[in-house]
């Protein structure tokens, strides 16, 4: 043992790093894990108790469980279509040269600079407010009743917002993607007789193959942990319409101060998250190895 | 080796002065207080007025903490059950004053001052704040639950308000005076998800059908005939002679809506009468009427008790200064200066016998019959009909009611806002509360917690 550690230094060297790094993913880890197995009520300390898996069982159970599991999926998979279909319609959109084509390439990416809690309070009181909102008085001109949009489509509303947040980040990796593509290659296809929706589906789409795939699994990590956003806008509700999982973890811990079941619910959170990224991988992970 | 003795010697020498110093001056010369308060009307006046209490405490600066009421408690808490010792003032109601008290969590107020006149705090709001015959909160202002009207609407349609009106009554007149295409609703009522929120209604009107949280022996009471019946009444209020979006409106948003005068009634807290009755604030001012609360089957928790009061975390390091800081600001002199800089109407209201017994106030504000009379009648330690384990009208005295009641609330919210039925939502939640209790070990033969004495 000595005698290798001698041999490379280095490996000793990199040592302090790696421990570090361990520690850091290892504590917080551990004690979730600790926390997961006690019955620990916040209000009464005193009376934490060993319970086994009795948290995860009552996780499971809880009656906005699978609702709000459902919701995460709906949430992830309809903004991550919004943002790969409208992104790669925009980004094709305003690769032609055109006057002021920079300053609207700006205006494009721009949301993504935002703070969600800024963007959802916007979206909310500036835009989707019923009595007051931007939306309420375009149907107003059009004779139409504005629509109480957190309260009637919350869920849809949520996804608008977070569509809005995101599309911009999924612009920004296709229009520098679609500066790559050869354009010698796109000539050759037009003086073979290639129209424009030739091009785009047998030159552009695989083109962009590889950026779609980065957008779709870069998004899916952030998108299994929107919280800022509901926490602003609709609180989870009305009812549990708009819970998805790591609001019912802060449901858990910071509205029940129920420490055992959160802990019991960020794990679930996570293991959900490591189920649904190596489902995507597997789907999308393809074009990444391929070439 | 002598230097390093002289310098110790020095810094001995040092230290007594600065004891000397600190036993000599003021007791709290130099001493920061920090203070978690809920961004209500009465405490930002208090905040407003604390420059006094700087000015004549020199020395003593206060760091105030105002935050919304869900995001204060959600702080407080988690400050005081891990000991974080953040503050030294904290804003607590009366759910969490008995049991945080009983946990030893905050300081014991025994011997207070006899200028401080305790005896002239309200009986029924000092009992919810005591423990085992030790205050641990002093009472900042307290509210019960009323009726508010509108005077002039009512004279339009020839209706009546009754002193004590009845739930149906309620109805008849929100029937009559509901006219949306005129911007006038029937009733507001709380709708917003929330065991301090729409649950504090809902559990007043619960108790009026007769119904309770719980039995003798913890067994959750949801699944019952008069929680559907309650239910389902203030479900139906509400979507036919509501505001739109009922489902979003807390205490704060229907005091808007009312002082706009876009609701003929509503039942909330006395404290917004302040509000109403003030003619900067309420479009609405000397036109609205104060009743009782509405009861149904029975009169027995209709109203509820809600105190919010100052108290000491146990991990305050401070906490001379700040005793004496909550006793200033619950005192008789301190209600004055309110009165004198922003009116009698805007009193810290149902603390005090001596508020109720001056002229002003009454003359000032037209609420104030009704609130005295509702916090006389209110008795937290026989809340209803049936006998319950529990102290508290709208809340229940365990740690496991703010899980219950948050999960309660949400369902309701939902419905109201027309996602699932009533009679489903509360078997669903029958069996989550049942669950959460199971857990809690209620109805093991050993307890875990010591269970509260049940009321005779």
């Amino acid at each position: 043992m000595n005698a290798t550690v001698r041999k490379r230094p280095e490996r000793l060297l990199a040592q302090p790093a790696i421990v570090m790094l361990l520690v850091w993913m290892i504590v917080p880890l551990a004690m979730t894990l600790y926390f997961s197995t006690q019955y620990y009520n916040l209000l009464y300390p005193g009376k934490s108790a060993f319970v086994g898996l009795e948290n995860f069982a009552y996780f499971f159970t809880y009656p906005s469980f699978w609702t709000s599991v459902l919701n995460t999926v709906v949430l992830v998979g309809s903004v991550l279509a919004v943002t790969v279909v409208g992104g790669v319609l925009i980004s094709v959109l305003v690769d032609e040269t055109f006057p002021g084509q920079g300053i609207v390439r700006m205006l494009l990416i721009s949301p993504f600079f935002i703070m969600p809690t800024v963007a959802a309070l916007v979206w909310k009181n500036l835009l989707m407010n019923p009595v007051s909102g931007f939306l309420a008085w375009l149907w107003k001109l059009f004779g139409a009743t504005p629509v109480n949009w957190f309260a009637d489509w919350p869920l849809l509303s949520v996804i608008v917002v977070v569509s809005w947040e995101w599309l911009p980040f999924a612009i920004l990796i296709f229009v520098t993607a679609l500066q790559s593509l050869d354009r010698e290659q796109l000539e050759a296809a037009r003086m073979d007789g290639a129209r424009g929706m030739a091009i785009f589906r047998h030159l552009t789409l695989p083109h962009l193959a590889r950026p779609i795939a980065v957008v779709v699994m870069v998004e899916a990590i952030f998108l299994l942990n929107v919280f800022a956003e509901i926490y602003v806008t609709t609180n989870g509700g009305p009812g549990d319409a708009t819970t998805n999982v790591p609001f019912l973890v802060y449901t858990q811990a910071l509205l029940e101060f129920d420490v055992g079941a959160a802990s019991a619910g960020g794990l679930v959170a996570v293991v959900l998250a490591n189920v649904m990224a190596i489902f995507l991988i597997r789907l999308i992970g393809k074009s990444l190895t391929e070439r | 080796m002598t230097d390093r003795r002289k310098r110790n010697r020095r810094l001995v020498a040092l230290l007594a002065g600065a004891t000397l110093a600190a036993s000599t001056g003021t007791a709290w010369a130099d001493t920061t207080l920090t203070i978690g308060t809920v961004n209500n009307a009465d405490m930002v006046r208090m905040q407003a007025l604390s420059g006094d209490y700087e000015k004549s405490h020199p020395g003593v600066h206060l760091n105030w903490v105002v935050l919304e009421e869900n995001t204060l408690r959600q702080r407080l808490t988690t400050d005081i059950a891990t000991h974080g010792g953040q503050f030294d003032v904290i804003t607590i109601g009366a759910y969490e004053a008995p049991l945080w008290g009983a946990q030893r969590w905050l300081k014991p107020l025994d011997h207070l001052p006899a200028d401080y006149e305790a005896d002239d705090l309200l009986k029924n709001v000092r009992e919810q704040l005591t423990v085992d015959g030790h205050l641990y909160a002093v009472p900042f202002y307290a509210e019960a639950s009323i009726t508010y009207y509108r005077t002039d609407l009512f004279a339009r349609a020839n209706l009546t308000m009754p002193d004590q009106p009845t739930w149906d009554q309620i109805r008849g007149f929100a029937q009559k005076l509901h006219d949306p295409a005129h911007g006038v609703y029937g009733i507001c009522l709380r709708g917003k998800a929330g065991w301090g929120e729409n649950m504090a209604l809902l559990g007043t009107m619960v108790n009026s059908w007769g119904g309770r949280w719980f039995d003798e022996y913890w067994k959750p009471q949801i699944d019952t005939p008069p929680w559907h019946q309650a239910v389902n009444f203030y479900v139906d209020l509400l979507k036919n002679y509501g505001p739109p979006g009922p489902s979003d409106n807390g205490f704060n948003e229907n005091l808007a809506l009312f002082a706009a005068g876009r609701c003929a009634m509503w039942v909330d807290a006395s404290v917004g009468g302040g509000t109403v009755a003030n003619p900067k604030e309420s479009q609405v001012a000397g036109r609205v009427g104060f009743a009782r609360s509405p009861h149904q089957v029975t009169d027995k928790g209709s109203s509820w008790l809600w105190v919010w009061s100052l108290a000491i975390p146990s991990s305050s390091r401070q906490a001379d200064a700040a005793r004496d800081f909550i006793l200033w600001a619950t005192s008789r002199p301190y209600a004055k200066k309110v009165a004198e800089r922003y009116g009698p109407e805007s009193t810290p209201p149902g603390t005090r016998e001596s508020t109720y017994a001056d002229p002003d106030y009454l003359v000032a504000a037209p609420f104030a019959k009704v609130t005295y009379a509702s916090l006389k009648a209110v008795d937290p330690a026989h809340p209803t009909l049936l006998p319950v384990p529990y102290k508290g009208i709208q809340i229940v005295s365990i740690p496991e009611f703010q899980a219950v009641a948050t999960l309660v609330g949400r369902e309701i919210a939902g419905a109201l806002a027309g996602r699932g039925k009533v009679d489903t939502l509360l078997h669903v939640a029958q069996g989550a509360v049942d669950r959460t209790m199971k857990r809690a070990g209620y109805y093991d033969n050993k307890p875990v917690i010591q269970k509260q004495e049940a009321t005779p």
